[in-house]
């Protein structure tokens, strides 16, 4: 019987001939990535408690992302402690305030098909756009994984997804898992989501890693797409040579998949998801009968700032203005994406507009960082959660929508579908 | 790890673990991150809360994050167990890696706020003594049982390196 990609990753890295949903494992950590914000200052006391190092300072890697850069004393403590953690335990692989880790993870060619990865973040399911396991995990369950090198899994039952089609102007694929939220819910725990069909085939790997990212929202142990020719090319754009049988790690035709889906992107509309859940979600346009008046407009995140994201922005920007009422803050997903929008004149566009460019980091999207909300406000994110308090204030308002969305409603004041814009 | 009796505080479905540790508290104590779980759905909760108190939820409990504060809050708390008719996934590693029991029980709707509950997560056994009501739950899963009882991960690596039983790097100079 044919086997799913993840029964196949699961399988290798516990060093079993094959494995079958259900089964309880023990799997060998590929690469185990700490940030700043559950990291270091979690587990080094650990660490010292235990009396041990760290299992392998090659596979462990460190992110300072959450606290950057420091604006009071306590983020700048945490990250003193970070880089003194890097220094202390010899760690060969730190990236400190170059962007936000999956994205980097991404960009710098750690991943590969058929690793087996753990992260100290619930959106690690990022990284499964490279065919490999990623997945997140809390800084308790990380300092497990840093001291042994192991870590135990369910095998997972896989949810396949199918997209066929072409999107129509406006629309991206954050639209696809605000739709998704909906359809599937947020309830598909110790489960994976695997993505396929032409137009995930056509997307480029930063739109494969935005279903990947939000994965985590509809609560899935990761979400996964089996690596082609566009994921061979990410691998060496990062300056890694793809392994051998990297092509391999794809589901078999015969594969049993728990559910098995299939949409229509041509008849994708934007979709924004309302306070206080990204499964909250309706098409765009259903919102602008109600005039939602918006405070800030935020590009930000892993999912939601990188160069085809700011690309978006910039596209219903471009001529016009935010409007008079509206804040539009835009924070890129990392420094080599700030870098590329700058020599691009993607930048120039936004700040042209009334944007204004945030460091590269977590910030507001977590609570974190500049850009945080107040009483009262409402906030249109093109990040990938909206909790209650999640940007803020517990009595602030926060939508979710792709950067076309996100950028029209800067423009027009209020949620509007952004096509009206692009027209 | 013996029976817990305590008071019920019960809680909807789909509760984020983004209300559990708001991130505006992600820099400060866990004495501060705790006084501050769940105040946005129930500003008693974090001030009343005891020891031993069994905490009861709907679907998806803990979704969102994978902030380990939201289940050390709960730990921090000496909350006894926790019954919901499901879980996050990471949420429920979390909580279970701190040691306090996370069991799935689907009837999480006989149980209203202030009922006396007793939970016994090693039989699998759940008692509402407000309304007489008994229930059998799934117990902890097995390959977890040893690390549970001692307390949660800490004490189980601890133990198991003093032993000479797990193969790992060592403390630099």
């Amino acid at each position: 019987m044919g086997e799913t990609l993840i029964q196949k990753i699961m399988a290798r890295a516990s060093g079993k001939e094959s494995v079958t949903p259900g089964e309880i494992v023990t799997c060998a950590v590929d690469l185990a990535m700490i940030l700043d914000s559950g990291g270091p200052r979690k587990i080094w006391p650990r660490l010292e408690q235990l009396g041990v190092g760290v299992y392998d300072n090659e596979k462990v890697v460190v992110v300072a992302d959450h606290f950057v850069p420091a604006a009071d004393p306590q983020s700048a403590a945490i990250l003193k402690l970070t880089r003194d953690f890097v220094k202390k335990f010899d760690i060969k692989h730190f990236y400190d305030m170059e962007g936000i880790c999956h994205v980097l993870m991404a960009e710098n060619g750690h991943l590969q098909p058929g690793m087996f990865c753990c992260g100290g973040d619930s959106h690690s399911t990022m990284g499964g756009a490279f065919g490999c396991y990623m997945a997140g995990f809390g800084a308790i369950e990380m300092s497990g994984v840093v001291v042994t090198g192991n870590i135990w899994s369910v095998v997972p039952e896989t949810i396949k997804v199918d997209w066929s089609g072409t999107f129509g102007d406006g629309v991206a694929a954050k639209d696809i898992m605000l739709f998704l939220a909906r359809e599937l819910g947020m309830e598909n725990a110790f489960k994976v989501v695997e993505y396929g069909g032409p137009t995930i085939r056509e997307m480029s790997m930063m739109e494969r890693m935005v279903l990947t990212n939000m994965a985590a929202e509809l609560g899935a142990e990761t979400g996964l797409i089996a690596p082609d020719e566009i994921t061979l090319e990410a691998i060496r754009a990062g300056g890694t040579e793809p392994s051998e049988y990297a092509l391999d790690w794809r589901s078999d035709d015969d594969a049993t998949f728990c559910a098995e889906h299939s949409f229509d992107a041509d008849t994708l509309a934007p979709q924004v998801a309302a306070p206080h859940k990204p499964s909250n979600s309706a098409p765009a346009e259903d919102y602008e009968k109600d005039q939602i008046h918006v405070d800030q407009a935020y590009i930000g995140a892993c999912v939601g700032a990188k160069l085809t994201d700011l690309h978006m922005v910039a596209s219903v920007l471009k001529g016009k203005q935010v409007k008079s009422g509206t804040r539009l803050m835009v924070a890129p997903s990392s420094k080599k994406i700030m870098t590329e929008a700058a020599a691009d004149g993607t930048l120039a566009t936004i700040t042209e507009a009334g944007g204004m460019i945030l460091p590269s980091g977590c910030g507001a999207c977590a609570g974190l960082g500049a850009g945080i909300i107040a009483d009262g406000e409402v906030c249109i994110s093109s990040t990938n959660r909206n909790f209650q308090g999640r940007m803020g204030s517990n009595e602030s308002l926060v939508y979710l929508g792709s950067p076309y969305t996100v950028a029209a409603a800067a423009v027009a004041g209020h949620i509007v579908d952004p096509r009206e814009l692009l027209s | 790890m013996s029976a817990v009796t305590g008071k019920a505080w019960v809680f909807g479905d789909e509760i984020n673990s983004d209300v559990m540790a708001p991130g505006i508290y992600f820099k400060e104590s866990v004495e501060v991150m705790a006084s501050h779980c769940l105040e946005a759905v129930d500003p008693d909760f974090a001030s009343n809360v005891q020891p031993g108190d069994i905490v009861v939820a709907g679907r998806a409990f803990g979704v969102g994050s994978a902030r380990e504060q939201a289940a050390l809050s709960f730990a921090h708390m000496k909350v006894g167990a926790i019954l919901a008719k499901s879980y996050a996934r990471i949420f429920y590693r979390n909580m279970l890696n701190f040691g306090v029991p996370a069991l799935v029980f689907p009837e999480a709707d006989e149980i209203s706020a202030k009922d006396e509950v007793t939970v016994d997560a090693i039989a699998g056994t759940v008692e509402n003594k407000t309304t007489g009501k008994s229930y059998s739950v799934s117990p902890i899963p097995e390959h977890l049982m040893e690390m549970i009882s001692m307390g949660g991960l800490m004490p189980y690596l601890k133990k198991k390196i003093d032993a000479g039983e797990l193969k790992t790097g060592a403390m630099p100079k």
